[in-house]
C-alpha cells in the first residue's frame, strides 16, 4: 500500500542520497532525488512528492530558505535532515514550518519511523479520524476526552490543551515557544518550566512508566512530540 | 577713575521664590561623610538626642544599627516607628513606614541612608523621595549620606575608586539642606575598618578593600569638605540676594590685567591676583602685541614672558593678542571677553607722548563705559626709565641699499627733469620729484623718505630753480615747494608705515592660523602613532626653531617615539623631567617650575584618557625653548596632537574589536563546516551499516556490524563533544540555560546510548517529583552520555547500571553507579584530568577525554562533578551536583 507514496530526497552528497534511496526503496516507497535547491523546487512541481527529506547545506541556497517556500507550494510532509545539530537551528526550522528535524548521522530505523509518522499525519489531515491514538491512549479531539484502555482520564485544562496541541500533529515536534504561545498565551513565552511541570503531571496520568516516557517524548532543548500510533 | 557695572546686582527672583518655598516646609539636615564608617549615623543620633532633650518631638523613621550595640544604645531613648514589610522579588524587605511617620507627625524624624533604594512595591522607588514627602508635610528630617552617592560626583568618585554606586541622590535634594560634615582622618577610618567597626556588605568586601585605600579616602574627604563649603557659599549667596544685599557681593565679575614689557608688570599681575581673589572672579592676563613689540630686545621679551608665566601660575588664563595699538587690542578684548574690571599699569610714557597720542588709560575709560578700570602705579619708575634705552631697535637707520635706491630715484628724476626742462614749466618739474619721495617713503620708511625729500629739494634747487647751479633761492615761493616736498615725504612715510604694520600683523595672524591649519592637515592623514610623532616633532621644530622629541609611556617606562633632528638622546635629568610631566600632567624642565636644570622643556599632551605623550623642546643656544608669547600656539599644537593620538588609540581599539569579531565569525564558520564534514561521512557509515544489517548477508557476523555502528556512534559523540567544547569556550552556555526535567534528560541520554550499553540493564531511580534544574539541555545531555558511556566501558559485563537522583539539603545529585573495578582509592577525582585513564585499563580504549569533558561542561553550567567508589559494593559512582541556586523550587512553578 505504501507504493503509492512518493518521497523527494534533497541532498548534495551523492552517497547519502544513494543510501537514503536504498533504505526507502527497500521500505517500498517511490523515490525522487534532487541535488540543488533549484532541482528540488522543480521536482516538487513535477513529481508532487508526499514527503520531502531536505538537507540544509545545499550548494545554491541555504535549505532554511527553502522551508517556507516548500510549505507554501505543497502539502507534503517536510523533514529536515541536517548535520546542523544546534537547538536554535532546529527551533528555527520547525517554526518556519518544517514538520520534523533529523540530525545527521541518523539512525536508519529512526528516519523510517519519522517518514511513517509524517505520512500518517497526511492521511489524518485528509479528513480521517478526529481521535488520535498513542499507545493505549486515545485522544478525542472532538469531545475533548482522553481515554486510556477505554477508561477516561481526568486532565486539567492546561494538560488537555498541551496534549491536544501535540495530538493535532502526531509525531511532529512542537517547539517550546509554540506550546507556550498556544497553551499559555504570548506573555509567557520564556517560561519553559511551566511546560515541564505540566508534562510531568501529564505523564503521571497517561504513561505506563513515567520515568521512561514513551508517549510524550522530549526533544532536547527543542520541544515535545507525541509518539502516535501503536508503537 | 572708575565706573560701576549696573546689571548684575539686582537680586534674582528665584532667590525669593526659594525662600518662599521654604516657608512651612520641613527642614532637612544631612550628615555628610566621605566614606562608610566615619560615624554619620552616630552623629545624627547624638544630635537628635540633644534635640530630644531640648523638648523637641523626635522619632526614628529608620536607622541601620547593623547589629552594633553602641548604636543600639543610642537608638534606645527614641520612639522608633515600626518598619513596614514589603514583598518584593520573592523576598521580604523592611522599609520605613512612610504613612505611619506622616500619621504620627513628629517635629523631627531621623532617616538613615538618604541614598537607599526602596524595595519594589514601596510608594517611592528611592528613600530621598520619602524624605521629600516628609519635608513637604512640614516635618523636619535628619538624614545621612556618603559623598559618592551624590549624583554629580558619582562619575568622579567611580573614576578613581573603581567602585560605582548605583544608588544616587540628585544634588538638588542637598541644595536647601543644612550640611554637617562628619569627618575623621583616613588613617583612623582604616583602623576602624580593620577593627571591624565599619559595616561592609559581604558581597562588596572585595571591592571595598580597594575603595578604602588612603589616597581614595583623602580624595573623598576633600570632596566632602569642599561640597559642604560650596553649599555654605551658595546658601549665603541666596540669603544675601534675598536680603537685597547684592551690592556688597560682586558676582559674575571677570578681571583682565594688561601686562607690558615694562618692569612693573609682575607687580601688576600680583595686584590683579589679589583683586580676583577678593572678588572670587576668574581672571586673564593679556599682552597686547603691537608692531613695536617686534622690536623688543631679549630683556623685554623675557619680562613679558615672565609676567604671563606668573599670571598662569597664579591661576589666570593668559593670552597674547596682536593689535595695532595697545588701546585697540585692549578694547576689543574687553568687549569680546565681557570683562568687568580692567587692571592696567600707570603709563611710563612721557607727558609729551601722551599729549600727542592720548593716554591709553584716558582713551579706555572714555570708550568702554561699563568697565571698572584700575590704574596701578609702577613703583620702580627709575627701573622703568632705565629699561627704556634697552631698546636696540633693529637697524634704526635702515639698510644702506634703501638709501642708495632713494638717491638713485632722485638722480633719475633729475635727469628726466633736465631732459624735459624745455617742455615743462618749473612747477611741473617739482611735481616730478614727488615720485621718488613718495616711493622712498612708502617702500622704505620715514627716514629714507625724508632723505629723498631733502635730496630732491636740493637737486630741484640746484638744477632747476633760478639761479641754477647754486643753492641760493631767489624767489620765496620756491621755499614753499621745498617744504611741500619734505612734508609729503613725512606724511607718506607715516601712512605707509602704518599700512605696512597692519599688513605685518595680518600676516602674522595668518601665519599662525596657517601653521595650525597646516599642522592639523598634516595630522589628519596619519594612521600610526609613530607617524604622528614624526610629524609633530618636525612641525614644532620648524615653527619654534627648536629641537624636539616626543615620548610616549609604554609598559616599561617612557619610550622615544619621534625626534627632530632625529636620534636625539636624552640625559637622566631630562628623562626624569619627562616622566614628571607625564605623571603630573604639568610642564617640567627648562622654563617651567620643576626640574629646571634640564636643557629641555617637556609639555604633556592631555586627553580624556590621561596624558598620552610628552613633547620635549630645547634650543641649541641655551635660551628658554618657548617664548611666553608663543606658548598659546604651542598649546594649540599640543591639543591637536593629543586629539590625533587619541583618535589613533580609538582606531586601534575598534580594529581589535572587529578582529575579535572576525575571529569569532571564522571560528563558528569553521565549526559548522567541521561538523558538516565529519558528520556527512559518519552518516554514510551508519546508514551503510544499517543496510548491511538489513540485507542479512550470508556468512556475515552480525557482531561486526554492531561494532561498526557502536564505534561510529561513539565517534559521532566525540564530534558532538568537540563542538560543545568550542561552545563552552565561546561562553555561549549561560545564555542557553533553561529549566530541564531530569526525567527527560535521563530518558533521552539512555535512549541515545542504548546500543553501546545493550548488555547492561539500566535502572532508573529518578523520582517524578524531583525539582527542575536550570542547565543547558545539550551540554547536560552530553554529560550524561559521557558518564553512561564511561560506566559501560568499566562495568563488568552484564551488571546493572543505576541512574539515581537524590535531593538532600542544599543540593541535588544525579549519580551514575556501575559495578566494576572502581577507582584507585584516594585518587578518585583524578579521573577528571584530561587524558587520565585508570591504570591497567588500556584494554578499554578511549582517550579518557570523556570525563574531562564532563567536568568542563558541568562547571561551565555551574554544576559540580565528583567521583567516588561505591560503598555498598565494588564499583564507581559519578555524581553531578546541582547547587541550590540552579534548582527551581515548586513555589516558582505555578503553571496552572
Amino acid at each position: 500500500m505504501s507504493q503509492s507514496f512518493k518521497l523527494l530526497i534533497v541532498d548534495d552528497e551523492p552517497h547519502i542520497r544513494r543510501l537514503i534511496r536504498t533504505t526507502l526503496t527497500r521500505a517500498g516507497y517511490a523515490v525522487v532525488e534532487a541535488e540543488t535547491a533549484r532541482e528540488a523546487m522543480e521536482a516538487l512541481r513535477r513529481d508532487k512528492p508526499d514527503v520531502i527529506l531536505l538537507d540544509l547545506g545545499l550548494p545554491d541556497r541555504d535549505g532554511l530558505e527553502l522551508v517556507p517556500l516548500i510549505k507554501q507550494s505543497s502539502t507534503a510532509t517536510l523533514i529536515v535532515v541536517s548535520a546542523r545539530g544546534a537547538t536554535e537551528q532546529k527551533v528555527t526550522a520547525l517554526d518556519l514550518g518544517a514538520d520534523d528535524y533529523v540530525t545527521k548521522p541518523f539512525d536508519t530505523d529512526e528516519l523510517l519511523a519519522r517518514v511513517r509518522s509524517g505520512l500518517r499525519r497526511q492521511v489524518q489531515a485528509a479528513g480521517a479520524s478526529e481521535v488520535v491514538r498513542a499507545g493505549d491512549v486515545e485522544i478525542d479531539l472532538v469531545n475533548r476526552q482522553v481515554r486510556r484502555r477505554g477508561a477516561e482520564i481526568h486532565l486539567t485544562p492546561k494538560e488537555y490543551a498541551f496534549l491536544a496541541e501535540l495530538a493535532k500533529h502526531p509525531g511532529r515536534v512542537i517547539t517550546h515557544p509554540h506550546i507556550l504561545k498556544t497553551v499559555w498565551g504570548s506573555s509567557m513565552a520564556h517560561h519553559v518550566e511551566y511546560v515541564r511541570v505540566v508534562v510531568r503531571n501529564l505523564r503521571q496520568k497517561i504513561e505506563a512508566d513515567p520515568a521512561r516516557p514513551a508517549l510524550v517524548v522530549n526533544e532536547l532543548g527543542v520541544g515535545y512530540r507525541l509518539k502516535a500510533g501503536d508503537g | 577713575m572708575t565706573s560701576r557695572p549696573t546689571e548684575p546686582d539686582r537680586p534674582p527672583p528665584e532667590a525669593f521664590l526659594r525662600a518662599a518655598a521654604q516657608e512651612g516646609r520641613g527642614r532637612l539636615k544631612v550628615f555628610l561623610g566621605a566614606a562608610p564608617g566615619v560615624g554619620k549615623t552616630y552623629e545624627m543620633l547624638l544630635d537628635g538626642a540633644a534635640r530630644l532633650k531640648a523638648g523637641i518631638d523626635v522619632v526614628v523613621g529608620v536607622v541601620e544599627t547593623h547589629g552594633r550595640s553602641e548604636t543600639e544604645a543610642l537608638v534606645a531613648p527614641f520612639e522608633v516607628i515600626a518598619r513596614r514589610p514589603v514583598e518584593g522579588r520573592g523576598r521580604a524587605f523592611d522599609e520605613m513606614d512612610l504613612d505611619a511617620v506622616l500619621a504620627r507627625r513628629p517635629q523631627l524624624v531621623l532617616v538613615d541612608e538618604l541614598a537607599h533604594s526602596n524595595a519594589s512595591g514601596s510608594r517611592h522607588p528611592k528613600r530621598y523621595q520619602d524624605v521629600e514627602e516628609l519635608l513637604d508635610a512640614g516635618i523636619d528630617v535628619y538624614s545621612t549620606i556618603n559623598i559618592q552617592h551624590l549624583e554629580s560626583l558619582n562619575d568622579i568618585v567611580a573614576s578613581f575608586t573603581r567602585v560605582r554606586v548605583r544608588e544616587t541622590v540628585p544634588d538638588r535634594i542637598l541644595e536647601n539642606a543644612e550640611l554637617q560634615v562628619v569627618d575623621i582622618p583616613p588613617d583612623e577610618l582604616i583602623d576602624r575598618l580593620k577593627e571591624g567597626k565599619v559595616y561592609v556588605p559581604a558581597e562588596a568586601s572585595r571591592a571595598l578593600t580597594h575603595f578604602f585605600s588612603k589616597s581614595n579616602l583623602s580624595a573623598l574627604r576633600e570632596m566632602a569638605l569642599r561640597r559642604a563649603a560650596q553649599a555654605v557659599d551658595a546658601q549665603m549667596l541666596d540669603y544675601l540676594r534675598g536680603q537685597a544685599l547684592a551690592g556688597s557681593f560682586a558676582a559674575g565679575e571677570r578681571l583682565l590685567v594688561a601686562v607690558s614689557e615694562l618692569p612693573g608688570s609682575l607687580e601688576l599681575v600680583r595686584a590683579a591676583k589679589r583683586q580676583a581673589d577678593a572678588l572670587k572672579a576668574p581672571w586673564t592676563a593679556v599682552h597686547i602685541e603691537t608692531p613695536r613689540a617686534r622690536e623688543f630686545g631679549e630683556a623685554e621679551r623675557a619680562r613679558v614672558g615672565e609676567a604671563l608665566r606668573l599670571a598662569a601660575e597664579l591661576g589666570a588664563t593668559t593670552a597674547s593678542i596682536p593689535a595695532a595699538t595697545v588701546f585697540e587690542g585692549l578694547r576689543a578684548y574687553v568687549e569680546d571677553a565681557r570683562v568687568t574690571q580692567l587692571i592696567i599699569g600707570k603709563s611710563a610714557r612721557s607727558r609729551w607722548f601722551e599729549l600727542r597720542h592720548g593716554s591709553v588709560v584716558d582713551n579706555l575709560v572714555r570708550s568702554i563705559g561699563d568697565v571698572v578700570v584700575h590704574v596701578i602705579p609702577a613703583h620702580d619708575d627709575r627701573a622703568a626709565a632705565a629699561a627704556r634705552p634697552a631698546r636696540p631697535a633693529r637697524a634704526p637707520w635702515g639698510r644702506r641699499r634703501d638709501y642708495a635706491c632713494a638717491i638713485a630715484m632722485v638722480v633719475v628724476v633729475t635727469l628726466l627733469g633736465l631732459s624735459l626742462a624745455r617742455f615743462l614749466n618749473l612747477a611741473n618739474v617739482a611735481l616730478l620729484y614727488l615720485v621718488p619721495v613718495m616711493a622712498a617713503a612708502s617702500l622704505f620708511g620715514l627716514r629714507q623718505g625724508i632723505a629723498a625729500g631733502l635730496l630732491s629739494s636740493l637737486a630741484y634747487n640746484f638744477f632747476f630753480l633760478p639761479p641754477t647751479g647754486s643753492l641760493t633761492i631767489s624767489n620765496p615761493e620756491n621755499v614753499v615747494t621745498l617744504l611741500v616736498l619734505l612734508s609729503v615725504a613725512v606724511v607718506t612715510s607715516q601712512l605707509a608705515a602704518r599700512v605696512r604694520a597692519q599688513a605685518d600683523l595680518a600676516t602674522r595672524g595668518a601665519r599662525q592660523n596657517a601653521a595650525l591649519a597646516g599642522f592639523s592637515r598634516h595630522l589628519t592623514g596619519l594612521s600610526t602613532a609613530d607617524e604622528v610623532a614624526r610629524v609633530v616633532c618636525g612641525e614644532v621644530a620648524r615653527l619654534f626653531d627648536a629641537r624636539t622629541v616626543l615620548l610616549m609611556p609604554e609598559d616599561d617606562g617612557l619610550v622615544l617615539r619621534g625626534a627632530f633632528p632625529p636620534e636625539d638622546r636624552l640625559g637622566q635629568i631630562e628623562l626624569a623631567a619627562a616622566q614628571w610631566a607625564i605623571d603630573k600632567g604639568q610642564p617640567a624642565g627648562r622654563g617651567s617650575q620643576t626640574l629646571t636644570a634640564a636643557d629641555w622643556l617637556f609639555q604633556p599632551l592631555h586627553t580624556g584618557r590621561g596624558n598620552l605623550a610628552v613633547l620635549g623642546l630645547a634650543r641649541d643656544d641655551g635660551r628658554d625653548p618657548v617664548r611666553a608669547d608663543r606658548m598659546p600656539l604651542l598649546m594649540s599644537l599640543l591639543d591637536q596632537t593629543a586629539l590625533a593620538l587619541e583618535r589613533m588609540l580609538l582606531d586601534g581599539e575598534m580594529r581589535q574589536v572587529s578582529q575579535l569579531k572576525e575571529r569569532d565569525r571564522l571560528r563558528s564558520a569553521l565549526l559548522s563546516s567541521v561538523s558538516h564534514d565529519l558528520r556527512t561521512p559518519l552518516t554514510t557509515i551508519l546508514a551503510s551499516a544499517a543496510q548491511i544489517r538489513a540485507a542479512r548477508c550470508e556468512g556475515l557476523d552480525p557482531a561486526l556490524v554492531d561494532g561498526l555502528e557502536i564505534e561510529a556512534q561513539r565517534l559521532n559523540r566525540f564530534v558532538a563533544n568537540l563542538l560543545d567544547m568550542a561552545r563552552v569556550e565561546a561562553g555561549a552556555v549561560r545564555v542557553a540555560a533553561e529549566p530541564i526535567d531530569l526525567t527527560d534528560a535521563v530518558a533521552s541520554a539512555v535512549h541515545d546510548v542504548r546500543r553501546s550499553l545493550a548488555d547492561h540493564p539500566i535502572t532508573l531511580e529518578v523520582a517524578p517529583n524531583m525539582p527542575l534544574v536550570r542547565a543547558d539541555p545539550q551540554l547536560f545531555h552530553h554529560c550524561l552520555i559521557n558518564l553512561l558511556d564511561n560506566a559501560g566501558k568499566y562495568a563488568d559485563p552484564g551488571t546493572p547500571i543505576i541512574v539515581r537522583a537524590e535531593r538532600r539539603a542544599g543540593q541535588l545529585t544525579l549519580a551514575i553507579l556501575d559495578e566494576g573495578i572502581g577507582l584507585p582509592p584516594g585518587r578518585e577525582n583524578d579521573v577528571f584530568d584530561t587524558f587520565a585513564r585508570i591504570e591497567g585499563s588500556d584494554r578499554k580504549g578511549g582517550t579518557g577525554l570523556g570525563l574531562a569533558i564532563v567536568k568542563g561542561f558541568a562547571e561551565a553550567m555551574g554544576l559540580s562533578v565528583r567521583a567516588s567508589n561505591r560503598t555498598d559494593r565494588r564499583g564507581a559512582c559519578f555524581a553531578i551536583g546541582v547547587p541550590e541556586a540552579l534548582i527551581l523550587r515548586a513555589s516558582d512553578e505555578e503553571p496552572q
